[in-house]
């Protein structure tokens, strides 16, 4: 068993129960006189200014999870893990074009989730709910990988006992972690994240910014840390390379055009968005969110550190999850060590909690208020949501102690491949509504089984099935994200029904929407009649 | 109410009751602008090589974190022209509207 690293530990503590404060006052900020509309809890009563829906965002988007698992990426494969960085630099110009459209609408409408967006405008009761659970099934996963991320920093702590403590001694840290999340996220909404996010960010910016200077200075510098790289690379039976060889550039191109194009499919993401408070500050937050993705970008590049530094100290069996983590152990005074640690466990608790909101309005709208009881109030809808994001979070806490680690990381890889079969709905949706809605249903339940199919297929040294994200393209014969494969099909095989079914003269759903809807700006007379959401005072 | 309309008239830049087209230049640059970095990136092989390294790091990394702030510069001049183009389509449907009342 490790030593536990007191200061460290001391820091980490003192941090956790700061925000934990919080976490709970931020029910209390800018609060509305309606507390009982799920715009309210759901949404931060859609009132969120630029800089909020910034630190927002990015304390959503660029979770613990990220902070751990791209730098070890880069630690285990080198240039190939490098792929985050284009994937953000392409995600904000593409997102730019439709978010917009997507917060006007919504704002007109007084839609809390993609899929009541969805239902509105192609009146089509399946393909919402078919939106709203692959929502639900892709985030799961995800906020179960956040528990993974805290996991490797208090494995590092020392604290969680080691491998033959018994199991309550060993996760008690992580229901504590757990509990005082699900406690303030029921009572604050999404203020809690929203406040929270604001120390988040900055510890990271902090952390980012001293970790890229410090510790190349005690490594010997950048070309020191690259030469390391390159040696363990050139290695008889090593996995990685120092720049992407040319049968893999299909790959690094798809993943970072599929993971882009499904980045804001994720529920949570929109969430971040519709909470903002004009369609202006959507726009700007696109402009400013590269921030981030710098960020990102020298994080990846501690994984290259990670191995200058020698972080396994020659341990064959070295979890690459936990280079980053160790390497700031390593390299750290102590309390700043917990600083860092305290930045990727603060990191865990702010995406988990805007997670299991974005489910929770999901369920609640989409699933309980559409096919179990319509006459649901908005008061109901509330009490049903803050109950859903407490379940929600008890599953992710069950999944992780229950099942196999691995078993989180391969459902978390399945679920950007199925999120991002929502895009021709939503995102085409968004733009015409030339789609008829059986032929998007169609499409979307080919690409989900073909991505999943093709993904069951790939093994892996860690895991015999969902293995990898990347196969063979049909047709041209390049090894691609089989995310990407999934939406061509899923897109063809909903143009050509689409035509089948317009020649048939197929009978549509209503269309509530109208082309002003999409423009709406705050002022504009489309919002005049507009459900108002609670304003906050 | 026609006399008011009257006055704003010279700065609309489409006669009332005539929408602004789809395609404006505004919209136009503003699509290329979004379009740069996506092509810049995705087009892997223009920067798949380890020289020229910049302070020991290849080519490959630092050329992808330059262009963290030149797509940053090209969203930014989207948003402006944008911005401009909304602008436009806001003045010409409010003027369309107060002539519409006018008549």
């Amino acid at each position: 068993m490790k030593n536990v690293n007191v200061p460290a530990l001391v820091v980490f503590v003192l941090f956790f129960a700061l925000v934990t404060v919080m976490g709970f006052l931020a029910s209390r900020w800018r609060r509305a006189d309606n507390a009982q509309h799920l715009d309210e809890w759901g949404l931060g009563g859609r009132s969120f200014g630029t800089w909020i829906t910034w630190f927002l965002l990015g304390g959503d988007l660029y979770t613990a999870y990220t902070f751990v698992a791209v730098p070890a990426a880069v630690y285990a494969t080198g240039a190939a893990g490098f792929f985050a960085v284009p994937y953000t630099i392409v995600a904000y110009p593409l997102v730019f074009l439709f978010l917009p459209r997507l917060w006007s609408v919504s704002r007109v409408h007084g839609y809390v989730t993609p899929a009541d967006f969805v239902r509105g405008r192609y009146g089509s009761r399946p393909l919402s709910l078919v939106v709203a659970l692959t929502g639900i099934l892709a985030t799961m996963p995800y906020i179960a990988l956040q528990l993974v991320g805290i996991q490797a920093v208090l494995d590092v702590l020392g604290v969680g006992g080691g491998a033959n403590a018994n199991w309550f001694v060993k996760d008690l840290p992580l229901f504590i972690a757990f509990g005082v999340l699900a406690a303030y996220t029921y009572s604050s909404g999404l203020r809690a994240p929203a406040l929270i996010a604001f120390v988040k960010d900055a510890l990271i910016y902090i952390v980012i910014i001293v970790a890229v200077i410090y510790i190349p200075i005690r490594l010997g510098g950048y070309g020191h840390i690259f030469d390391a790289a390159a040696q363990k690379f050139s290695a008889p039976k090593s996995a990685g390379s120092l720049t992407v060889p040319g049968n893999k550039q299909w790959t690094y191109a798809t993943l970072a055009l599929g993971s882009a194009m499904a980045l804001f499919m994720y529920p949570h993401s929109v969430t971040g968005v519709l909470a903002s408070r004009s369609r202006n500050t959507v726009r700007r937050n696109m402009a400013i969110m590269p921030a981030y993705s710098l960020m990102l970008g020298l994080l990846a590049l501690l994984g290259f550190m990670a191995i200058a530094a020698n972080v396994s100290k020659g341990d064959k069996a070295f979890n690459s999850q936990l280079s980053v983590p160790q390497l700031f152990a390593d390299m750290f005074p102590d309390w700043f060590t917990g600083v860092a640690f305290a930045a990727i466990g603060i990191g865990a608790l702010v995406p988990a909690a805007i997670m299991s909101i974005a489910a929770a309005n999901l369920f609640t709208r989409n699933v309980y208020k559409e096919w179990l009881k319509p006459s649901a109030t908005s008061a109901d809808e509330t009490r049903i949501a803050k109950l859903v994001s407490l379940l929600v979070k008890v599953g992710a806490l069950v999944f992780v102690l229950g099942m196999d680690k691995q078993a989180a990381i391969n459902l978390q890889l399945l679920g950007g491949l199925w999120i991002l079969q929502t895009f021709v709905a939503i995102v085409g949706g968004l733009f015409t509504r030339w789609f008829h809605h059986w032929a998007l249903f169609a499409g979307w339940a080919a690409g989900m089984a073909y991505g999943t199919w093709e993904a069951y297929g790939i093994a892996s040294p860690a895991t015999r099935h969902f293995g990898g994200n990347a196969a063979e393209i049909p047709g041209i014969g390049q090894i691609g994200y089989i995310g990407l494969t999934a939406f061509v099909l899923n897109l063809l095989v909903a143009v050509v029904l689409t035509l089948v079914l317009r020649a048939v003269k197929a009978p549509e759903g209503p269309d509530e929407t109208r082309p002003g809807d999409y423009s709406a700006e705050a002022g504009d007379d489309e919002l005049e009649n507009a459900p108002e959401p609670v304003a906050a005072h | 109410m026609s006399s008011e309309s009257d006055l704003t008239e010279p700065v609309m830049p489409e006669p009332p009751g005539e929408p602004v087209p789809a395609v404006t230049p505004e919209r136009v640059l503003a699509g290329l602008a979004l379009l740069v970095p996506i092509v810049a990136m995705l087009w892997v092989s223009s920067y798949d090589k380890a020289d020229p390294a910049v302070g020991g790091m290849p080519f490959f990394y630092w050329y992808q974190l330059l262009w963290v702030p030149v797509s940053a510069v090209f969203t930014v001049a989207a948003y402006l022209l944008i911005n401009r183009d909304e602008k436009a389509r806001k003045a010409a449907r409010r003027a369309a509207r107060t002539a519409g009342d006018a008549r």
